[in-house]
């Protein structure tokens, strides 16, 4: 593969923002939850 | 005084913002993304002129169509907020939680793009119209959510950046077409053309199918997640708020 550093370099970045913005996402809304009732969480 | 409030229970921390159908739509998620390193940089031909460059497309074009489709639910949520009967502050938060999306794949979109450009090119970044109009979106966006951040009661920071949320995503047709309509070093579409025509490898179009398809769903569980993040975020707001009301009232009676 030519250019593979320009590529997989691409890759990583895309792949680990949406790792690092998931796990933001999840952890925060953990934190969140904790601190709220059932009853303020319609999805539930 | 004490406050009735339901137990807070182990199982309800462990919740947090998933649900069966977010655990689904991530686990289809997690396997398309996996697919789509699989397509892309295995199984995938190289381009006759673009070699192993065209690579790089599988996640670059995704990546774009998840934050014009983000911008656009962002519009569309900050339409029903301004224009519904009841000025839903859901709807608000739908379209807060789409726009955060939009500008980290936004983001996304012009690194991608710029290492594309570094191959292809020889140089990261050109004042080419679809680079200078795509990094205009970008600002605009992070301008809106700047918006969002600004004092005011919750009902005037929703409308406000609902009227912004509704003028930002005119720019995203500008961005399609700048290619079109000003001349461009960046290619133009190659499978949402004028003519609708696809010019594209058969093994090719299947990977950036596969890509299309895995951050559609992405977007679909970022967006369940992120909008109850955001719901919860201004219940904790207004218990706090409420809290510190009690606090004053309660010194205030103490020291009378």
């Amino acid at each position: 593969m030519t250019n593979a550093g320009f590529i997989l370099g691409s890759y990583a970045l895309t792949f680990g923002s949406i790792v690092i913005f998931a796990w933001r996402t999840v952890k925060v809304g953990k934190r969140l939850s904790a601190d709220l009732s059932d009853e303020d969480k319609p999805w539930l | 005084m004490t406050i009735d409030t339901p137990p807070i229970t182990a199982a309800t921390q462990r919740r947090g913002t998933s649900t069966p159908a977010t655990r689904v739509i991530g686990i289809l998620t997690i396997s398309m993304t996996i697919w789509l390193g699989v397509f892309g940089l295995v199984l995938s031909p190289a381009d006759r002129d673009q070699g192993d460059a065209v690579r790089i497309m599988y996640v670059h074009v995704p990546s774009v169509w998840l934050a014009y489709l983000a911008f656009i639910v962002t519009a569309l949520a900050s339409g029903v907020h301004l224009f519904g009967r009841r000025h839903s502050l859901q709807a608000d938060r739908v379209a807060g939680a789409s726009a955060e999306i939009g500008v980290v794949f936004m983001a996304v979109t012009l690194v991608t793009g710029m290492l594309w450009g570094r191959i292809t090119w020889g140089v990261y970044w050109q004042w080419d119209a679809r680079l200078t109009t795509t990094a205009l979106l970008f600002i605009s966006y992070v301008g809106y959510l700047a918006v969002r951040g600004l004092e005011g009661t919750r009902e005037q920071r929703a409308r406000r950046s609902a009227i912004v949320g509704l003028f930002a995503v005119l720019e995203v047709p500008l961005v399609h077409w700048s290619v079109k309509l000003w001349r461009s070093l960046h290619q133009e579409a190659t499978v949402l053309g004028t003519d609708l025509d696809v010019s594209l490898d058969g093994l090719m179009l299947f990977s950036l199918f596969v890509g299309v398809v895995a951050f559609t769903l992405l977007f679909v569980w970022l967006l369940l997640h992120r909008s109850r993040m955001l719901t919860m975020l201004d219940l904790s707001a207004e218990s706090g708020l409420e809290s510190a009301l009690a606090q004053r009232r309660a010194e205030g009676g103490a020291s009378a």
